[in-house]
């Protein structure tokens, strides 16, 4: 899926490294963080792991990174088993929440400060520092101390920093959950244009799904310590194994309905399955925003279908509206210019577009997205 | 009684907070600066009108309005007068070591690894204040018959020294220490390689110089001025000896310049610790 680019400046010497994760388990007292990881990275592959708080992402990259010790488990790093081995040891470059630059440093002495722990000659260490400066766009600060630059900037070079050492995995827990919305999407992408050049093998946590959808090769989600489902955020999102994966990746709508030979019907439209095997009876359907169409007034179908709008959001170039069912209320997710037409409390006609879907038993527990 | 003056000094000094006051408003700064002014005033008054009595009185002459230097220059006739002022800055030096040694890992080890400990050991470190230096060394005596058996040196009073500067230096330590994200530093610098002697001499010590600089401050000016625990374990230090010198001459001039001079080295301390330590605070703010 990645083919590293291999850029002669930026470059390390070494490509990407496969990354194994087997039956990890990990139990603080009465909590169990980890119950059985699994996890495979390709080499120069960005695998973002998703889920709600307490999950255990963090948990999962501590292990990686060898900052916590696993109960039970393996790792391997590019065939090569680790489990016992020691952060210092592991050469893994890590990207924390919090601020982490050595506010004594500037930032060149802290880009440069693994490399003064390898041994690595001024000359050659000061011009990697730059490299790796030039790198996150941030040559021109390189003197500075880490209270003098932004947020953002700070961030950028904790990955010069990292990325320095030209370490085995790249790991970043959610990097970017102290930023404003826009510098996030900015270095976001940033970070993803950076991984690609250097190819590293890079696990990158986050609660963001957005995020993670927009970085990834593959997400994995998370819940209550293991991973629910492992796939390209375009599957993830449209194929959720799962319904606590269908809410958790984007909003749903719940919708009860009955299930009868592989088919749901739901307020009389007959939606197909996902998962075939489903048995019959009454079930709780789980329905995307943008699946949902809506015509101005009280036509065709009318009954169970027909609501009034309650209120619209507007989110650039869609618009989420929320219709009014009467027993239960509905969201849809339509093209901004098609909502101009669909003033609060006008009536209109819902349609749903019969891709498939999941269904959900009644006493599924759903977790707030 | 010559530690009790610096001892006051440097805690104040010490719990001076970095400056949190600079968004204020004129008419209110202006308040507060004279009124720290006037504080200082009145505590440098306090303290300096002894001291300066005493160095007057070290350089009294023969007869009244007369000046002589004989007090200071007969400090080296006196026998084991320098010795003990030697022996007395060794231990300082020894014992600042032992606790920095000691304390400064263990605050570490605390904070990342057992964080439950840390009000037991808080209390603990606590606890010299709250017991009598002549209860504590008529605890220590025997375990002190047993050492003299083979060492006499006064060296060996660092082991009490460590004990009875820890409830100043481990509250100084475990500020400077609170001020610094332990956990995210010293994890991002094991990540890039650094062993845990390496995280403890180039990430920690280089963020809490102040607060090292302080806990040897009141490390060393307890050490000078201890005289309790020397004198009921029968060793010779700087109080102990000047005290010696008192019983058995009615020469009091030297007692005051030997005093002096102690009090002048643990100002001369103050003034030099807290200048370096205002100079690294200032090149990196
Ligand atoms: N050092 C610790 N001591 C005790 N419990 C812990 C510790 N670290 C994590 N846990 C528990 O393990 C579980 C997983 O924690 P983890 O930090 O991996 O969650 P997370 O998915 O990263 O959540 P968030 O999105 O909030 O960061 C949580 O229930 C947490 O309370
Ligand atoms: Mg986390």
């Amino acid at each position: 899926m990645t083919s590293p680019v291999t850029d002669a400046q930026a470059a390390p010497t070494r490509a990407g490294v496969r990354v194994r994760l087997d039956g990890l388990r990990r139990r603080y007292g009465a909590v169990t963080a980890l119950d059985g990881v699994d996890l495979t990275i390709e080499p120069g592959e960005l695998v973002a792991l998703l889920g709600p708080s307490g999950c255990g992402k963090t948990t999962t990259l501590r292990l990686l990174a060898g900052l916590e010790d696993a109960d039970e488990g393996r790792i391997t790093v590019g065939g090569r088993d680790i489990t016992r081995l020691p952060a210092s040891k592991r050469d893994m470059g890590m990207v924390f929440q919090a601020y982490s630059l050595f506010p004594h440093m500037t930032v060149r002495e802290n880009v440069a400060f693994g490399l003064r722990l390898r041994r690595a000659p001024r000359a050659g260490r000061d011009r990697r520092a730059l490299e790796m400066l030039e790198l996150v766009g941030l040559t021109q600060q390189a003197d500075r101390y880490a209270h003098q630059i932004s947020g953002g900037q700070q961030q950028r070079v904790a990955l010069a920093r990292a990325l320095a050492i030209q370490p085995t995995v790249l790991l970043l827990d959610e990097p970017l959950s102290a930023l404003d919305a826009k510098v996030r999407a900015q270095l976001r992408d940033q970070i993803r244009r950076i991984q690609l050049e250097v190819g590293i093998t890079t696990l990158f946590v986050t609660h963001d799904q957005e995020e993670a959808l927009a970085i990834a090769d593959r997400v994995g989600v998370m819940k209550e310590g293991r991973i629910e489902q492992l796939g390209p955020p375009t599957e993830v999102y449209s194929r959720p194994a799962t319904p606590f994966v269908a809410e958790f990746v984007g909003l749903t709508n719940r919708l009860a309905g009955e299930v009868r030979g592989g088919q749901v019907t739901v307020r009389g439209m007959t939606l197909p399955l996902v998962d075939q095997a489903v048995p019959d009876g009454p079930a709780i359907a789980l329905v995307r925003p943008e699946a949902v169409t809506l015509a101005s007034g009280v036509a065709g179908a009318g009954g169970a279908l027909a609501g009034s709008v309650i209120g619209v959001t507007f989110l650039g170039a869609t618009s989420r509206v929320s219709v009014d069912l009467g027993d239960t209320t509905v969201l849809a997710q339509l093209p901004t210019s098609e909502v101009g037409s669909l003033p609060p409390g006008g009536h209109v006609t819902l349609a749903i577009r019969p891709d498939p879907v999941l269904v959900a038993q009644d006493s599924q527990a759903v977790p707030e997205a | 009684m010559a530690s009790v003056a610096p001892l006051a000094a440097i805690a104040a000094q010490s719990g001076t907070a970095p400056d949190t006051r600079r968004g204020m408003r004129g008419a209110k700064r202006y308040r507060l600066n004279a009124f720290r002014y006037l504080i200082f005033c009145v505590f440098g008054l306090f303290f300096l009108v002894p001291l300066l009595a005493m160095a007057r009185f070290s350089v009294e002459g023969t007869r009244p309005g007369q000046f002589s230097l004989s007090a200071w220059t007969q400090i080296p006739s006196y026998p084991g007068l320098l010795s003990a002022i030697e022996i007395t800055l060794e231990l300082a030096l020894l014992t600042c070591a032992v606790i920095l040694l000691l304390v400064v890992p263990t605050l570490i080890w605390i904070q990342l690894r057992v964080r439950w400990i840390s009000r037991a050991v808080e209390f603990l470190c606590l606890l010299p204040l709250t017991i009598p230096a002549i209860v504590l060394v008529v605890g220590l005596a025997p375990i002190y018959n047993y050492i003299r058996h083979y060492n006499l040196s006064a060296l060996q009073l660092f082991w009490v020294y460590g004990i009875l500067a820890l409830p100043y230096s481990s509250r100084a330590l475990a500020a400077g220490l609170g001020a610094v994200d332990l956990k995210t530093l010293s994890e991002a610098a094991r990540s890039l390689g650094a062993s845990w002697l390496t995280v403890i001499w180039r990430i920690v010590v280089p963020n809490m110089w102040q607060a090292l600089l302080n806990a040897m401050l009141l490390t060393t000016a307890l050490v000078l001025g201890e005289f309790t625990v020397a004198v009921t374990l029968l060793y010779t230090n700087l109080q102990t000896a000047l005290y010696y010198i008192s019983r058995d001459t009615n020469n009091a001039g030297v007692l005051f310049s030997t005093s002096t001079g102690a009090l002048v080295f643990a100002f001369m301390l103050l003034m030099i610790l807290s200048y370096v330590g205002r100079r690294r605070r200032r090149r990196r703010g």
